[in-house]
């Protein structure tokens, strides 16, 4: 009998490198449809373009750096669509191009490729995206317009290297009562108005200007999770250190802070703790280490939001939770079998 | 640096230099220096200057756009106000500029702010006139703020608009301002004293406050009752 | 990188004057004086003050420090060089004041740093300290040049992406939607990545290129001995 030694995660399948990563695009595809319904054609415009830019340049330093790796492996296709999803659905198309182009070469190619890279790719373009063009990565507009199918998003078309077009004023022009183009998260931090977490948990009422649904979000990440392809323990992790602080900070002034609800239910938190803290090249392999790196995430998004200049912070939640790995990895290697007999073997 | 870039192989306790050696080495090499530096400090001495004058000349001009010339003073700390002259102010004083028009008319007096932005101290430049006892042109002198975001203080026309007439008069024994210079969330000035914030950038806006009325409050008691005084000039 | 060995003939004055500018470009090759390089390089006339002050201290230094070689004993070689640089700094910093206020506010401390900068020390101690004035002025002058040079290649991209001008000619008219990044401090890193990958691509080609040559060189030198036996 063979014996086959493995580190975890210990997955009794045929999963490999391109079945993982078939799987996680076919997940998306239903999150990334809800949000060509509730965008329309700027939202599917986006998805396309900056999947095609994160191809493009997958090819590109894959001939440069003769890196080993190829576009079957369909993990730049999912850099491209987790991009295009946390970026703003009128988001000008060419700055969407640039950062897909940014999360490959400055979030993969450079650290050698698949399974060499130290950040998610994807956060690493929204980053770049977010330091490059702070106006309009803030610029939202709200979901489910009337005539969305047919009209795109004015700052969508922008050209290449120009100012994208105003779409305050274009969502003024629309006459629709109750709309703006605030996020509920920056409703909060700046007018201190929070939105009911049963919208936001589903995003289907009214006009909110968010994302695509928590919900349904959480549903395809349970799909993952049953089949083994994400570890749970990271979004349990990421989510449940967030309400809890969420929970703690609440009774201390009801006004300022958030209840934990919204804490969750509001901005990327979800799309972050499901499909990108649980990135596997950038996420410890430890079970504890697991525990220590999503409980340093929650808590970070929940801090960078309260006491930042920002109202989202789980970008820079996750990248830090990233640069944190190597050290979790350190501390939570379970010692070798034999080598410490007076303690139990730990997990 | 490559490996072949090494110092020349000597053996040192072969060629010990001589004290005396050493010093008549620095001694040299220090009087050579010395005479370049002096040198160049004379020739470049007056277009220094006059740069200096025409830099703060050109700010004070864009907070009082009809100033013709430009004359420093100081206001003492015992609240007496004095041309600028050569050399460091005393202790306590402070530097502003006086601006005359065509006529040789006092047209208003401009002075420097300064307090803690988002990333740096941000310098402000403020014009003042005595008839409407307002702050009327505000311009900056340096800044280090976030591009895009905390810099639209230079740009945004909401929020210039607050210093066409921003109210700063004095108590009436002279000791401070009646009102605090104050920075309120943007959308929500009611008051002439109030500053409204631009929204996105409210630390640097409330820097700007600050600079305004930190300096205000320090050199209006003092200056506007001699404020005749820079008539004459 | 080929080195010229003491056996063979000195450089000539025209090579000292090259080396610099690629062979050993301060910036992309040596990586010397960083500080400058991600500090000011936020606009091409920066970098090229900065570059062009840089090269006046260095040329300077570099003459004055092999026009007094034999004068100099090793023992305090060091503080006379730091003398001799921070002489040449401060007319630099007195000359950039009289020249424009606006430009030495923009370079702010980086003018006084100069003397910091370990490109010139290095060149001071590693070439000037035992080459003749007209050689030692004129490698400096091409490392100087090279230090501009890719000072300016870095403020170029930064100025283009950050402000859409180049030299402050506006390339993108009004409309140009600026990369804030670019002008912050991570730009200036970006941006110097991205060449340094370039180089390092070039030099690696170039190195792959001449084995291949060398590896057919002695293929057809072997074959032939076979023939000639």
């Amino acid at each position: 009998m063979t014996v086959e030694i493995r580190s975890a995660p210990h997955i009794k399948d045929d999963a490999g490198v391109v079945k993982i990563m078939r799987n996680v695009v076919w997940s998306l595809l239903p999150i990334c449809g809800f949000y060509v319904w509730q965008y329309g054609v700027s939202a599917l415009a986006s998805l396309v373009v900056v999947t095609c830019a994160c191809l493009a340049a997958e090819e590109f330093f894959l001939r440069l750096g003769r890196q080993s790796g190829d576009l079957g492996d369909w993990s730049a296709t999912i850099t491209g669509l987790l991009l295009a999803l946390t970026l703003p659905p009128g988001f000008p198309l060419w700055m969407g191009a640039m950062a897909g182009f940014v999360a490959i070469g400055l979030g993969k190619a450079i650290f050698g490729g698949i399974g060499h890279n130290l950040f998610n790719p994807a956060l690493v373009g929204r980053g770049f995206a977010q330091a490059a063009f702070p106006t309009a990565i803030a610029t939202y507009t709200p979901s489910f317009l009337p005539d969305r199918f047919t009209d795109f998003i004015p700052s969508s078309l922008a050209l290449p290297f120009m100012t994208p077009a105003d779409t305050a004023s274009w969502v003024a022009g629309l006459n629709i009562d109750g709309v703006s183009g605030a996020t509920p998260l920056a409703r909060w931090k700046f007018e201190g108005v929070i939105a009911s977490n049963w919208d936001l948990l589903t995003s289907l009422s009214g006009h909110l200007p968010v994302g695509p649904s928590p919900l349904l979000i959480l549903a395809c990440g349970l799909y993952l999770a049953y089949r083994g392809y994400l570890d749970w323990r990271i979004p349990v992790a990421v989510l449940g250190s967030a309400a809890l602080l969420a929970a703690a900070l609440y009774p201390l002034n009801p006004q300022h802070f958030p209840d934990p609800g919204f804490v969750l239910f509001s901005g990327g938190l979800m799309l972050g703790a499901v499909y990108m803290a649980t990135d596997m090249v950038t996420s410890p392999v430890t079970p504890l280490g697991m525990w220590l790196y999503g409980a340093l995430i929650g808590a970070l998004t929940v801090i960078i939001r309260y006491s930042g200049g920002l109202p989202e912070g789980v970008m820079y939640a996750i990248l830090i939770g990233n640069a944190a790995t190597p050290m979790i990895e350190r501390i939570t290697q379970p010692k070798a079998f034999g080598t410490e007999p007076t303690k139990e073997t730990r997990a | 640096m490559s490996a072949s870039d090494n110092t020349p192989q000597v053996d040192a306790a072969a060629h010990a230099t001589p004290t005396f050696t050493l010093l008549r080495a620095l001694s040299v090499v220090s009087a050579i220096c010395g005479l370049i530096i002096v040198g160049s400090y004379l020739l470049t001495l007056d277009r220094a200057k006059d740069n200096r004058r025409l830099a703060s000349e050109r700010a004070v001009i864009k907070v009082l756009p009809d100033a013709k010339s430009v004359k420093p003073w100081l206001a003492l700390a015992n609240g007496d106000v004095v041309p600028a002259g050569e050399g460091d102010p005393p202790t306590g004083a402070v530097r502003f500029y006086a601006a005359y028009d065509a006529n040789g008319h006092l047209d208003g007096v401009a002075a420097e702010g300064a307090a803690k932005g988002y990333a740096d101290t941000v310098r402000v430049m403020f014009g003042y006139r005595k008839a409407c006892q307002c702050i009327v042109g505000f311009g900056v002198v340096s800044m280090r703020e976030t591009p895009g975001i905390g810099d639209k203080i230079i740009t945004d026309k909401d929020f210039l608009a607050n210093f066409k007439a921003l109210d700063v008069k004095l108590t009436e024994d002279l000791a401070g301002l009646a009102n605090e210079v104050k920075v309120v969330k943007h959308g929500t000035k009611a008051q002439g004293w109030q500053i409204d914030a631009i929204s996105g950038s409210t630390v640097t806006s409330r820097a700007v406050g600050k600079g305004i009325n930190d300096a205000a409050q320090i050199l209006l008691p003092r200056l506007v009752p001699k404020i005749d005084r820079l008539e004459k000039q | 990188m080929s080195e010229s060995s003491p056996l063979l003939a000195p450089p000539s004055t025209w090579e000292e004057f090259t080396e610099g500018l690629w062979k050993r470009n301060p910036v992309f090759v040596m990586v010397l004086g960083m500080c400058p390089t991600l500090a000011v390089t936020v606009s091409a006339v920066n970098s090229l003050s900065m570059g062009v002050a840089t090269t006046f201290v260095l040329a300077a230094s570099c003459f004055l420090v092999s026009a007094l070689r034999k004068l100099i004993p090793k023992e305090v070689r060091i503080a006379t060089y730091i003398v001799i640089i921070a002489t040449f700094v401060t007319v630099t910093d007195y000359a950039i004041q009289a020249i424009s206020l606006d430009l030495y506010e923009a370079l702010g401390a980086y003018i006084q740093l100069i003397v910091a900068n370990c490109l010139v020390l290095g060149r001071a101690e590693a070439h000037a300290a035992r080459n003749p004035p007209l050689a030692a002025t004129m490698n400096a002058i091409g490392m100087g040049l090279g230090f501009t040079l890719s000072l300016v290649m870095i403020g170029g991209v930064r100025e283009i992406l950050g402000a859409g001008a180049f030299f402050g000619f506006s390339l993108f008219g009004p409309n140009f939607q600026p990369w804030v990044v670019m002008v912050l401090p991570p730009g200036g890193f970006f941006v110097m990545a991205g060449w340094l990958l370039l180089f390092s691509i070039v030099r690696r080609r170039a190195q792959m290129r001449a084995q291949e040559n060398e590896r057919a060189r002695a293929a057809a030198e072997t074959s032939g001995a076979c023939h000639g036996a």
